[in-house]
């Protein structure tokens, strides 16, 4: 989907700072995020990719607002409500019961976990049959994304690349996060002069991407 | 004007992470235990600190250093090494000619066995918007500025391959032992805005 997450190339955030003092979680709220995120995909019965597309829907308001903790605990909440863990508006009804409103908490819901068992642990997968391309191919990244999960930036989209590395086969995203299939296929880096990318006048590097063998077409 | 999502009176993060854990707790759903220790391996055990091991023996002993490039997951696992967001490591190396930098544009996905978790500028929309457009403008205001010679290569985690800079190893270091090495080299030089001083 063309979200707010798909930030690549945009323009006007300003400097980026380093603080190198940092501590790993700034407030204990951020560390119980994590911790709740770390295992969403346990009590939601869904997968990594299914947790990066409850990310990438969120409104792009508290997107930017939430911060990376906040939106894995908003991440969270929409993978139990989506599944019927949790009733819609259980978190908030339950935050402002703590804080000592008096409102009524939303009934509870029937679990109804997605039908989907993986092949194997993790994303890589082996699979039958030689890649499409082979190092040194030219390809084209394709013009648009499907409108639900997707990894092929909009920045890419449409320009041409060199296939540098054959990556190990993984399962595609794109149907993984929404419990399809696996799908697992191919993948490919994909390098890019900057000037293909950003016109005659981009700094001078090289910009590499992996990327899915359905997002890629001969060129 | 797009209306904001929520109400005014919203409550905040630290309010709502704790109506989660209060409603996941009372549906058994979770184990205080579990969570703790998860916090605490990420907080204390995983770290940049690991990285700087695999940096300290991969410029210590070559051969180490030609499995580190041939199978990075393999020689990062020597160590112990392994875990979520480390299925597939790809190791990069800076040089006097070439300098690798990493980012994900599309999350902040990050080689967590040996970096830990990523700080925040890793995350922040600055970083992961301009690093794929400006990245030797980002760099300088990073505080590493490159010779318009030195060959800039970015790379975009967009699919479960993580990657992870072998830095160059600074002159005057030859007489030190790997444990010496190891406490100079820096998180920010494993991912490529810095480099190791010695």
């Amino acid at each position: 989907m063309d979200g707010i997450h798909d930030m690549g190339g945009m323009q006007g955030w300003g400097r980026v700072s380093i603080d190198p003092n940092e501590p790993v979680f700034a407030e204990p709220w951020e560390a119980k995020a994590f911790a709740f995120g770390a295992l969403s995909a346990r009590l939601s019965g869904g997968n990594l990719d299914a947790m990066r597309h409850a990310i990438d829907r969120q409104h792009p308001y508290d997107y930017l607002v939430d911060g990376y903790y906040g939106r894995w605990l908003g991440c969270v909440e929409t993978q139990l409500v989506d599944t019927g863990v949790l009733p819609p508006g259980a978190v908030e009804a339950r935050a402002r019961k703590l804080r000592g409103e008096d409102v009524t908490e939303p009934a509870a819901t029937e679990p109804h976990k997605p039908d989907y068992q993986p092949t194997a642990g993790g994303s890589l997968r082996t699979i039958d049959g030689v890649p499409r391309f082979n190092v040194g191919d030219t390809v084209r990244a394709k013009t648009s994304a499907n409108s639900g999960h997707s990894r092929l930036p909009r920045y890419t989209r449409g320009h041409t690349g060199t296939v540098v590395t054959i990556q190990p086969a993984q399962v595609l995203p794109d149907t993984h996060a929404h419990f399809v299939a696996e799908n697992a296929q191919h993948v490919y880096a994909v390098s890019f002069p900057s000037t293909i990318l950003w016109g005659a006048d981009a700094e001078d590097f090289t910009l590499t991407i992996d990327m899915y063998d359905d997002y890629l077409e001969p060129a | 004007m797009t209306a904001t999502p929520h109400a005014a009176d919203r409550p905040g993060p630290a309010q709502r992470t704790e109506a989660l854990e209060s409603l996941l707790l009372e549906r058994g759903l979770i184990d205080p235990k579990v969570i703790d220790g998860l916090i605490n391996r990420y907080v204390n055990d995983v770290g940049p600190m690991n990285g700087a091991r695999v940096v300290a023996k991969a410029w210590s002993d070559p051969e180490y250093k030609a499995r580190l490039m041939e199978d990075g997951t393999k020689a990062i696992g020597e160590f112990g090494f392994a875990g979520p967001q480390g299925e597939f490591i790809r190791v990069v190396e800076n040089s006097a000619s070439v300098h690798n930098v990493v980012v994900c544009t599309l999350c902040s996905c990050y080689p967590w066995p040996v970096l830990g978790l990523p700080p925040t500028w890793y995350k922040d929309p600055a970083y992961r918007a301009r690093i794929v457009r400006e990245p030797r403008t980002v760099l300088a205001e990073m505080g590493l500025a490159l010779s318009p010679k030195t060959e800039v290569k970015v790379w975009d985690s967009s699919s479960e391959v993580r990657y992870f800079v072998l830095p160059e190893r600074p002159a005057g270091t030859e007489q030190m032992t790997e444990e010496e090495l190891a406490a100079i080299v820096t998180r920010d030089a494993m991912v490529g805005v810095g480099v190791v001083h010695a």
